[in-house]
């Protein structure tokens, strides 16, 4: 068994409630956070070298660094749980059985960044959880964490929850921003980054759920004592969110530097595919980041074998790697057609574009019709390097990330799947049944369409 | 500080933008922008078409951005070195973005009054390419009516989200803004509601393309085939100092004085603009001055016309009736 | 001024929520209360609904209409009391999340989009939930419905039928 830090606690009977999460060592890092200098926090939270887990994997403790103390302006602490990256669900998981694990970390940090004012900002279709939230927050101020003068501290701190309403948009953090003050969420342009202009114009620091959720053992145990875990600059442990073609999905805790092959196939974790069907490829961080070909998977171009790092994961660049993004794990078996998942996805960047920048708003549309033509058999051979193309237009040319996500697994999917793209075009007719590969796996038919040379 | 600009160096104030330090520069450095608009605060950033590649970052800190910026909200620092029209990473970005703008514009020049003085038509004719790649439909709005003197036309809208802020800026209360999300995005005011105030008709100048058109002036005439000259009068509201697009001595419509980058000089009132259309309401100061580059100058024939061979029975197709020709000729114009 | 009137639960709702932000920055409350006055409101907005709120807020009625209309969990027309959201990217689609909507489609006899004649239903399909692991799932209320079988599906069905099922969760 590897070590538990977030979920340690999660076979607790009643942990979702105060006493149980008390009984248990909760708040311990608040009493000793209050005691300590703010800038010393930062210090072990850098110390602990942990990176962001919302999925850019940015230090957590460079990011409070750089907030604007000298402004005079209040600082803000906001917790990004807008969740919506296709294949995360972790901090939907923490969040409803560990409330006060987030809580505790929203204040810790929040004494760490001196910010008096403090908010979670919840995706509006994880209604429950925001209900559970809310339960949470009014437990922590009337036992004395949360509201004037916390245990004596002469500390006043308030922590909110707020929803949003369907955006995916929304979890890039200025959209968050837009969206917390009840605008649109369309992304702002940087600079002025976050930490000099963010929430209301004030300094901001907006934090991924189980990013805010590692802090209390940080705080507690010491940074170095959090690096100790994991792999060079991959340090401590990881939710990961399985799902796919595999026979155990749900959330795991891995220590990171785990081997790939260990996590995808011992019972401990993934216990391997759900059926007798072959592994096709995996998206390893969530919709955005490329998709690898089975092959690519467990060993990269150089045969070392994969771990479960974020530099591991994208030893080789775009073109045999990928990124450990979000941690959405998402495994596709043979029954897989790459063509028609990577229309998905595409319609889902279409779907959540905000529309702002033109590359984004009308590149993804355009990108999602093709596909759609593709797939459903009116695409012909040159369809395939004009979405080449407009990927390559829209990635780097917007405002948010949301292009190059949107770009991201188009590319891959057209270099590592060419051919599975070319028969979609040569035959149409064999392609009409969304599940042809499950009548007829790719095995079976890939010697119709001829290996041509691959774009890199 | 000094930012040098495809070669062209230039001094400017602290926080000064790179366009607008281009501009200062002027000619063919300058980034077209179709949502940066300087007399309103806020805008920019949007549409993409400006942006440089920043090859240095400053004399502190040389190291190039990895990623081109856009250059209406990007500020200078001390010895950056940018290129521009120069860089070819910069006129392949341009290129895809005129692309995206263009495939679900409707393309109808022929029967926009917008025609000849479109900041698109200008993009299209400097970074656009002869065929388009598109073949899905094209997308489409049900017709929104904002009142009797403006009409919106949002399948030529290109969400620059100027007019919104001419709205919040401008006017009282904003009462149109943008609805829904991505590709869906709409100009609209939601339920059908006049835009009703003094200031409403300047959205018609600051709107890049065709979407918004003065209702006044629909479909009766080309602006080539007008005779644009500045004039003033004296308006309680606001600076008087229009442009009159005449035919012969009828004032066909009234807009803000623009520069060279299309840009109005000082906002007018509604008054000026819809309702003062007699030539004696009006002192003419002089001809208004094209843009070298507006596709407006490149089919103007006010000027000297060369005489071509061409076989038709109509002589009229190749130099204009008589009358017409006088009606904009701009000889007698101060 | 718009003559809608609502609930003193809600208008002391509206007050708590307005009361998390600092003075003057009301606003930030909007998207919440949207989904306050949604769920109290047959689970769709009217623009009289929307200037109430803008009254509220003291803010334009313009600006909720902008925010309204961009994020999607905001109805603008009439839906079914019960209205099953199907979670249809990748990860569901690979766990048939397509043969489920189709299957719950042709059982209440309406398209994609559509509200039944009684009123009770619509069937949606919308973009990830965030419950990938446990594909293929449906939305209904503020309630997760996750591993979906064909027998899950009619089951859900007659209890929304019957009346049995709630739509707000309550902890």
């Amino acid at each position: 068994m590897s070590k538990k830090i977030l979920l340690e606690h999660i076979n607790v009977p009643g942990i979702q409630g105060y006493e149980a999460y008390r009984k248990v060592g909760g708040y311990a890092s608040v009493e000793k956070a209050l005691k300590m200098a703010p800038l010393d926090i930062v210090e072990e939270v850098k110390k602990s070298g942990l990176r962001g887990r919302g999925g850019a994997g940015f230090p957590t403790g460079m990011k409070w660094s750089f907030i604007d103390k000298k402004s005079g302006k209040p600082a803000h602490l906001v917790c990004n749980a807008d969740e919506s990256e296709p294949g995360t669900f972790k901090d939907r998981y923490l969040m409803e059985k560990l409330p006060h694990l987030l809580i505790e970390g929203m204040i810790t940090g929040s004494i760490a960044l001196e910010a008096h004012l403090s908010y979670i900002y919840i995706r509006g279709e994880y209604m429950w959880v925001y209900r559970i939230l809310e339960r949470a927050i009014n437990e922590a101020y009337a036992n004395g964490w949360l509201g004037k003068n916390i245990k004596g501290s002469g500390y006043d701190l308030d922590v909110h929850v707020t929803c949003g309403a369907g955006a995916y948009i929304c979890g890039e953090e200025t959209a968050l921003i837009e969206s917390l003050e009840g605008k649109r969420g369309n992304p702002r342009i940087k600079p002025p980054f976050p930490a000099v202009s963010g929430l209301w114009g004030n300094p901001t620091v907006v934090n991924n759920v189980e990013s805010i959720a590692a802090i209390p053992y940080i705080v507690n145990n010491g940074g170095e004592e959090y690096a100790k875990i994991g792999v060079g600059k991959s340090t401590g442990t990881k939710l990961i969110s399985a799902s796919g073609h595999i026979k155990n999905p749900g959330v795991y805790e891995i220590e990171l530097g785990l081997p790939v092959d260990e996590f995808m196939n011992s019972d401990e974790y993934l216990g391997g595919m759900y059926s007798d069907r072959p592994l096709k490829a995996v998206v390893p961080g969530g919709s955005s980041v490329p998709i690898l070909p089975a092959e690519l998977f467990y060993k990269n171009a150089k045969g070392e074998p994969r771990l479960m790092t974020y530099e591991s994961l994208s030893d080789g660049g775009f073109a045999s790697a990928s990124m450990m993004g979000s941690g959405g794990f998402i495994v596709y078996d043979d029954t897989t057609c790459v063509v028609r998942n990577t229309w998905n996805f595409s319609r889902f960047y279409h779907h959540e574009s905000c529309g702002q920048c033109s590359p984004c708003r009308e590149g993804t549309g355009w990108m999602e019709k093709i596909l759609w033509r593709i797939e459903h058999g009116y695409g012909n051979m040159e369809d395939i390097d004009l979405l080449w193309e407009i990927q390559r237009k829209i990635e780097g040319n917007t405002i948010c990330p949301l292009g190059d996500a949107a770009a991201w697994p188009v590319a891959a999917a057209i270099r590592h799947f060419r051919d599975e793209f070319e028969f979609h075009v040569k035959y149409p007719e064999k392609i009409k049944d969304r599940n042809h590969f499950v009548a007829e796996p790719w095995e079976k038919v890939k010697h119709l369409v001829k290996k041509e040379e691959v774009l890199v | 500080m000094k930012v040098t600009i495809d070669g062209q160096s230039v001094e400017v104030e602290p926080g000064t933008t790179i366009l607008n330090a281009a501009r200062m520069i002027g000619g063919d450095v300058v980034p077209p922008a179709m949502c940066y608009y300087s007399k309103l605060k806020g805008s920019g950033g949007k549409c993409r078409c400006c942006l440089v590649e920043v090859s240095k970052g400053s004399d502190a800190n040389p190291t190039p951005m990895p990623k081109l910026v856009a250059s209406c909200c990007t500020t200078v620092m001390d010895g950056m070195e940018v290129k521009s029209g120069s860089s070819e990473r910069v006129s392949e970005a341009r290129k895809s973005v005129t692309e995206f703008l263009l495939i679900n514009h409707p393309l109808d020049c022929p029967i926009c009054d917008q025609a000849g003085e479109c900041d698109l038509q200008n993009l299209g004719f400097n970074h656009g390419k002869e065929a388009t790649r598109y073949q899905e439909g094209r997308r489409t709005f049900e017709k929104i009516d904002i009142g009797d003197k403006i009409q919106l036309h949002m399948n030529r809208c290109i969400l620059c989200y100027r007019c919104t802020f001419v709205g919040d800026q401008l006017t009282p209360e904003r009462c149109h803004g943008v609805m829904n999300r991505g590709d869906h995005a709409e100009i609209s005011t939601f339920i059908q509601k006049n835009i009703d105030n003094e200031w409403s008709g300047n959205m018609i100048d600051v709107c890049p393309v065709g979407a918004l058109t003065d209702k006044t002036f629909r479909f009766k005439s080309r602006v080539w085939f007008t005779k644009p000259m500045d004039a003033h009068r004296d308006c309680d509201k606001c600076c008087g100092k229009v442009t009159l697009y005449n035919f012969g001595d009828e004032i066909l419509r009234v807009s803000a004085r623009k520069n060279e980058y299309n840009e109005v000089e000082d906002f007018i009132c509604n008054t000026c603009r819809f309702e003062k259309k007699n030539m004696s309401d009006w002192t003419i100061d002089g001809p208004r001055k094209f843009a070298k580059y507006s596709v407006i100058n490149q089919n103007n024939y006010s000027g000297k016309m060369e005489t071509v061979e061409f076989d038709t029975p109509d002589q009229t197709v190749l130099t204009g009736r008589a009358e017409d020709r006088k009606a904009i000729s701009m000889i007698n114009v101060k | 001024m718009s003559e809608v009137v609502l609930s003193e639960r809600l208008q002391e709702r509206i007050k708590t929520l307005i009361s998390r932000y600092p003075e003057g920055k009301q606003k930030s409350a909007l998207i919440t209360i949207l989904h306050e006055v949604q769920n109290e409101n047959d689970d769709y907005l009217t623009t009289d609904l929307m200037d109430k709120i803008a009254e509220i807020l003291s803010i334009k009625p313009i600006e909720v209409y902008e925010v309204a209309t961009f994020y999607s969990m905001y109805n603008h027309k009439p839906v079914g009391k019960y209205m099953l959201e199907f979670c249809r990217t990748s990860c569901c689609a690979t766990r048939k999340a397509e043969d489920m909507m189709e299957y719950t489609c042709q059982k209440l006899g309406v398209k994609e989009g559509e509200v039944t004649p009684d009123g009770l239903f619509s069937v949606r399909g919308v973009e990830c939930l965030g419950a990938c692991g446990y594909a293929p799932m449906l939305q209904l209320g503020d309630f997760y419905h996750e591993f979906l079988t064909k027998e899950k599906i009619d089951q859900l069905i007659e209890d929304c039928r019957a009346g049995k099922v709630e739509l707000i969760s309550k902890v």
